[in-house]
């Protein structure tokens, strides 16, 4: 077992850990937070996207001791302690950016990491092209791309 | 994933102790190619050693004639870089092709190189600009670096630190992207600096990247596509599998290899 020490959304958190322990099985299974979700567990539909100090990665093709003392942002930590959503969140439920729900939360910690990439003001192609790396199975990509570009708007608010 | 132990060295001579100490161990850099091997039980190293906490492994840098860039440099950062923009565009285009955003986040160019995949680019980039990896240990010529498909020159022990690329005046890539995997079913890297003249190719040989003398000669009384219009190469020594034929994977070197003189000498 190894010890891990990392930040997740926030709050200081510690687990024993198998060293093959992934990422997304710490987020889960060890701290119970279910809102990064595992598609594919091969690293192609984006489903347990989250933030590793700021930016976006597959939590599915990174172990949990890689991010000892790093930075974890997840989708439950993006909206305020209130509960108000996040502007991509909000962008995504105005836009009935979502299907079934499950590639969800991926998508939106993608969405956000276009942003830091590619500013607040996106065009589609520019979308559609950086959400490369997230598959929608329900093929709702329409709403989400429209999603995503409010989204980036609000966020400049 | 089968189990194994976990190290975080933070030089390059405790990550090499380590490797000494675990004969059966490997190295991880992005973990991209590694991790989804592992998970596969294809591959069960007994130990990792992250390198992701050693110094001095990052960063693009201009080192005279040519441009260094440190073996964990992750791809979405050399993508990014405005000094390799500058001063070789060609290159600078290749790491944004690869995977998808949130892999060229993670994986590195070191890890890359070191794996050799045949369908990975940066193995045409190193043999098409006739880079030199620098490990711990020596300095290695592309040319003798990539022994053949997922297999190199590097030793037991030895670590890629960093790899140099000359600046060639004249340099670009060209690829015909896996629709699914994004890997190239096919590339060709063109460079022309003074002399020498290099055509690189990966995805297409059984054998891993290589280089097509038939078109560099052909190129050296003019560096443009009609010097080697027509031209093809033999099917024979090229992948099968079901996303294209050996004869249309020699048919794409040379469309490929067009594409890419027409955009290194627009």
């Amino acid at each position: 077992m190894a010890k891990v020490s990392m930040t997740v959304n926030g709050k200081a958190v510690t687990g024993d850990v198998e060293p093959r322990t992934l990422l997304v099985q710490f987020l889960r299974e060890n701290l119970r937070l279910t809102g990064t979700h595992v598609g594919c567990d091969t690293s192609q539909c984006g489903a347990c996207v989250v933030h590793i100090d700021g930016i976006a990665a597959k939590s599915c093709t990174t172990l949990a001791v890689q991010c000892e003392g790093q930075s974890i942002t997840t989708i439950e930590g993006l909206a305020s302690p209130d509960g108000k959503l996040h502007p991509m969140q909000e962008a995504f439920r105005e836009n009935h950016g979502l299907q079934c729900g499950y590639c969800t939360p991926g998508m939106i910690m993608a969405a956000l990491d276009i942003v830091r990439r590619n500013g607040n003001s996106l065009d589609e192609h520019t979308i559609r092209e950086q959400l490369d790396g997230n598959i929608c199975r329900c093929t709702g990509y329409h709403n989400i791309v429209k999603a995503i570009e409010a989204g980036a708007r609000a966020m400049a608010k | 994933m089968y189990n194994f132990t976990f190290h975080r060295p933070t030089t390059v001579r405790q990550a090499a102790g380590l490797l000494a100490r675990n004969p059966e161990g490997k190295l991880l850099a992005g973990g991209h190619s590694l991790l989804p091997v592992m998970k596969q039980r294809l591959a069960q190293p007994s130990a990792l050693v992250d390198l992701s906490q050693v110094e001095g492994m990052t960063g693009v840098e201009l080192k005279g004639r040519s441009v260094v860039i440190g073996a964990m440099t992750r791809h979405a950062d050399v993508a990014k870089s405005d000094v390799l923009k500058e001063v070789l565009p060609g290159l600078a285009s290749v790491p944004g092709s690869i995977g998808d955003p949130q892999v060229r986040n993670r994986g590195t160019i070191g890890g890359s190189i070191a794996n050799n995949d045949p369908n990975a680019d940066y193995p045409a980039a190193c043999l098409g600009l006739g880079a030199t990896i620098i490990t711990n240990k020596r300095r290695i010529a592309a040319d003798d670096f990539f022994t053949g498909m997922f297999s190199t020159a590097l030793e037991d022990g030895e670590i890629i630190v960093k790899v140099s690329f000359p600046i060639a005046k004249k340099a670009a890539y060209e690829k015909f992207k896996h629709p699914a995997s994004g890997f190239a079913l096919v590339g060709v890297f063109v460079s022309k600096r003074g002399p020498d003249i290099r055509v690189a190719v990966t995805g297409a040989g059984s054998n891993g990247v290589f280089r097509v003398k038939s078109f560099e000669e052909a190129l050296k009384k003019r560096f443009s596509p009609k010097s080697i219009e027509g031209m093809t190469i033999p099917a024979s020594g090229m992948n099968s599998d079901i996303h294209a034929t050996p004869e249309y994977r020699a048919h794409l070197v040379g469309v490929l290899a067009k594409r890419a003189l027409a955009k290194a000498t627009a």
